[in-house]
């Protein structure tokens, strides 16, 4: 019972789980649909268009999922450094590195046979991933120097260190463009159509690749990691509360350090979705704000696994749907949806408290003025 | 003398379930000290946040001067002429205490004529009701009494008629609490109205004219203070008899089981927080170690649990070195070798607030086998002994699901003591075991810590309350910045004694 400031504890979970982040959402599509009627189009049509872009068809939902793919991977590395109240903004130069392992996996082993280069690409992406995070992790852990500003450092480390490789060292021989050769097909990750063909279901071509069951494992892996394990345990200790860490015998440092690590390795898989599983060649930007767009994934998703593949569906559909946005309406361009996801992640992540007190007042009194009668 | 100054009545309060305060009625006389006293939880702070506007009551009335007057912020409280002094104070400590003073009365955008208004108010202050104090230096460098009189200037600058005290010596040594009472029979001298929110007996007894006493939310009783005697009001509070006195048998000390020798502590800052500190604790003995807070028993309770580096002197457990030169052993190592420690504060170090009370039992101990199934945590293991360490303690409600912060103090002090105390450690360290909580359950408290003693363990017992150290201990040993001031032996240990050696004096005990 403290005096002033004190957050309400009986708020019903489905207002905080449900209601806050659909009416973020309601409140950024509303906005959206103001700008879409300002530049002279039809606010209701383009909300069709959109969802019709990101579900309507199996090709669609195809490309919702292979984004979404990337969501989760960013998202929940920036849950899990979360959980041990770190705020790791590095989830671009992570994923950039991620790739770079990957690529190196399948310029040197592509003709391996795939069951081999197969798990040496995932361990090559998380540890490259991995490996970029350590830093600023060992960094903040030993030295103290803030997290959020290494990892910003590290994003421009990666993109640096990304284009110096491509330029002059892994550029194919005799190309202009900064890109590696292709990769034997036998390293490519197997696209989800052609697996579904291969046990008679047919569906459309579409980028969706083996990665997509990749991410859902590593969702089952950081929700049993951080809610039924000692590390877990350890970890959260260490970011709801680092003195009674300190009582516990739970090193933060090391909490730290390995919470960085974890996070880094997840970012580094959207090298996997991309690298391997599209791309087939090491490119240049192929992270594409994944990085970054996993912080508000991983905000309205509430840090939960179950909640990040749900907002990570949502971005995907943003992303496919805004694509189909630009081609069919005449008036909105590819920046007019880039402002609308801007709107999403504005509500969703920046603003995410903009409606809470009111919704949790309103839910917290109508409890409160129910107890007397129920006496 | 019998002008109402503040008037409640029928005031109701709910918390969701919880009902706060019910039918809350009395009256408080205008030039007299009015002690409320309670359980932690009896709803007195409750009530003075609705009187002092942080919380709307959901029912009833105030008036202050017979006029009913609606508080709806601490802003028509201090327009109505009350003032507070919060247990925490609310000082910004790299402020000067003038400027702390008219910090939100400004009186303008120019400060320096609002400040030399300020400076010739302060002065007349000061000299009405002797609460001395230099107004140009700055807060963070005043001791804590003179802290607390800094919040007493600025409640009456800002025309304070009634003056709400919470707790207000929970951080002063007992002649800076004697000091306080004096401010207070001045300030009742002078036609103020105080208001003393208090769990200590002893304090209502030495200084209020009439005391409220609250249980469950309800005023139990209202009387004169000189018609009524402690074990009275004990029983009100409580609503049973209370044993205020602590029976146990003579001690019989064996072998020494921690040895300090020479330890030394330096902060973060680099302030010497332990110099020189040499003591033992033998088994079946209570050591107490007493002092102001903030004399040095923190840092030594954390050093010897292994929280804090050290950086000089040697800490000895069963005859082996578990802390030299400047290494610690971790607190992990430390409770495999049957050391326990209750830390002095349990939000901060002894609980996870945002954990369910079974991820709470195994704090320290995550990494037991009994609680690891091969990769995983066995939460049913969790469950289980949380379930069995709430019954043996008596924690309410017995619910091993609930998130640490949904108990109240002196349930999450039961759940930090059973959990250490049920690992039956051949040493204990127990820091403010009973801040916070409720007199039913310090009896419960101390009972198991006489309980460990008489088993033949050692128990290090650090408390600011000296009532606490006194009927607990049997060697008490004083501190004051950070070294230590002299022992007594509990038989014969006088507490004016204590309470000097307390504020640094070196008395032939």
């Amino acid at each position: 019972m403290s005096v002033v400031g004190s957050a309400p504890q009986n708020v019903p979970r489905f207002v905080t789980l449900g209601l806050i982040p659909l009416a973020n959402l309601a409140a950024a599509f509303i906005i959206s649909g103001l700008v879409v009627v300002i530049v002279g189009d039809d606010p209701l049509q383009a909300l069709e268009v959109m969802l019709y872009g990101a579900f309507g068809s199996a090709e669609s939902w195809g490309f919702t999922l292979y984004y979404a793919t990337n969501f989760v991977f960013t998202g929940l590395a920036v849950a899990i450094a979360f959980h041990c109240g770190l705020f790791n903004i590095g989830g671009e130069g992570q994923a950039m590195l991620g790739g770079l392992g990957v690529g190196l996996v399948c310029l040197g082993f592509d003709d391996w046979p795939f069951v081999v280069v197969f798990p040496l690409a995932i361990v090559a992406c998380a540890l490259f991933g991995a490996a970029w995070a350590f830093v600023p992790g060992y960094l903040q852990a030993k030295r103290g120097s803030h997290v959020v500003i290494t990892t910003i450092m590290f994003n421009f480390l990666a993109s640096a260190l990304m284009t110096y490789l491509l330029v002059e060292v892994l550029i194919a021989p005799g190309q202009q463009s900064p890109e590696s050769r292709e990769f034997a097909p036998g390293a490519w990750l197997p696209y989800m159509h052609d697996m579904l063909r291969a046990i008679g279901i047919s569906m459309p071509e579409t980028p969706l690749n083996l990665a997509f069951v990749v991410a859902l494992a590593a969702s089952v892996f950081v929700y049993y990691f951080v809610w039924r394990t000692r590390w877990g345990y350890e970890i959260r200790t260490v970011g709801q509360n680092e003195t009674a860490a300190v009582y516990a015998g739970i090193s933060p440092s090391k909490n730290i350090i390995l919470a960085m690590a974890i996070s880094g390795a997840l970012a580094g898989f959207v090298g996997l979705n991309e690298i391997m599983g599209v791309q087939h060649r090491l490119i240049l930007d192929f992270s594409g704000g994944y990085g970054f767009v996993g912080i508000a994934v991983a905000l309205m998703g509430r840090n939960h696994p179950v909640g990040i593949a749900l907002s990570a569906l949502l971005f995907g559909a943003l992303y496919q749907g805004g694509t189909e946005l630009a081609f069919e309406m005449d008036k909105i361009t590819r920046e007019m949806v880039v402002v609308i996801q801007g709107f999403v992640i504005l509500f969703a992540g920046a603003l995410e408290h903009m409606f809470r007190p009111q919704l949790e007042s309103l839910f917290t009194r109508r409890s409160n003025a129910a107890a007397p009668a129920g006496e | 003398m019998s002008l109402p100054a503040l008037e409640l009545r029928q005031i109701n309060k709910w918390f969701g379930p919880v009902h706060a305060n019910r039918d809350v009625s009395f009256r408080v006389d205008r030039g007299t000290i009015h002690g409320i006293i309670g359980e932690n939880g009896a709803g007195k702070s409750t009530l003075m946040s609705i009187v002092y506007g942080y919380y709307q009551a959901d029912g009833g009335t105030i008036l202050v001067n017979d006029k009913p007057c609606p508080i709806e912020t601490p802003e028509d409280a201090i327009d109505a002429g009350i003032g507070m002094v919060h247990q925490h104070f609310m000082l910004v400590d790299t402020f000067t205490v003038l400027e702390n003073v008219i910090l939100g009365v400004e009186g303008g955008p120019v400060l320096r004529s609002g400040m030399a208004a300020a400076r010739k108010e302060l002065d007349r202050l000061e000299r009405d009701y002797a609460l001395q104090v230099d107004i140009d230096s700055m807060v963070g460098d005043l001791p804590v009494g003179l802290r607390q009189r800094v919040e007493i200037l600025k409640a009456l600058y800002r025309g304070a008629e009634i003056l709400i005290l919470d707790e207000p010596t929970g951080v002063l040594t007992p002649q800076e609490a004697d000091h306080l009472f004096r401010i207070l029979a001045n300030l009742k001298e002078q036609g103020k109205t105080v208001i003393l929110i208090t769990h200590k007996l002893r304090e209502i007894m030495a200084i209020t004219d009439n005391v409220t006493v609250m249980r469950q939310g309800a005023v139990v009783a209202n009387v004169p203070t000189a018609d009524t005697t402690r074990e009275k009001l004990a029983e009100l509070m409580v609503g049973r008899s209370v044993l205020l006195r602590v029976e146990k048998k003579p001690v019989t000390p064996g072998e020494v089981v921690l040895s300090v020798r020479g330890l030394k502590v330096t902060d973060g800052a680099g302030v010497h927080r332990v110099k020189d500190v040499s003591f033992d604790v033998r088994a079946g003995e209570i050591v107490g170690i007493a002092g102001v807070s903030g004399n040095g028993q923190s840092e030594l309770l954390e050093a010897l649990a292994g929280m804090r580096p050290i950086s000089g002197g040697e800490i000895v457990y069963k005859g082996k070195s578990i802390a030299a030169s400047g290494k610690i052993g971790s607190p992990r190592d430390l409770r495999r070798i049957g050391m326990a420690h209750v830390p002095e504060d349990r939000h901060r170090a002894g609980l996870v607030l945002s954990f369910s009370a079974n991820e709470c039992t195994i704090l320290g101990y995550h990494d037991d086998v009994a609680y690891n199934g091969g990769l995983f945590l066995d939460n049913k293991a969790m469950v289980r002994e949380c379930a069995r360490q709430e019954e043996a303690y008596d924690v309410r409600p017995q619910n091993p699901m609930l998130s640490a912060s949904g108990f109240s103090g002196g349930n999450q002090q039961k759940l930090v003591l059973a959990r250490e105390m049920e690992r039956d450690p051949d040493l204990l360290l127990v820091g403010q075991p009973t801040r916070g909580v409720d007199i039913g359950a310090i009896e419960f408290i101390h009972r198991r810590l006489i309980e460990m003693r008489d088993a033949g363990k050692a128990v290090l017992l650090v408390s600011v309350e000296l009532d606490e150290i006194m009927s607990l201990s049997d060697r008490i040993i004083v501190m004051f910045d950070g070294g230590i001031v002299g022992e007594v032996d509990q038989v014969g240990a006088e507490e004016a004694t204590i309470g000097l050696m307390m504020a640094g004096e070196r008395v032939a005990a």
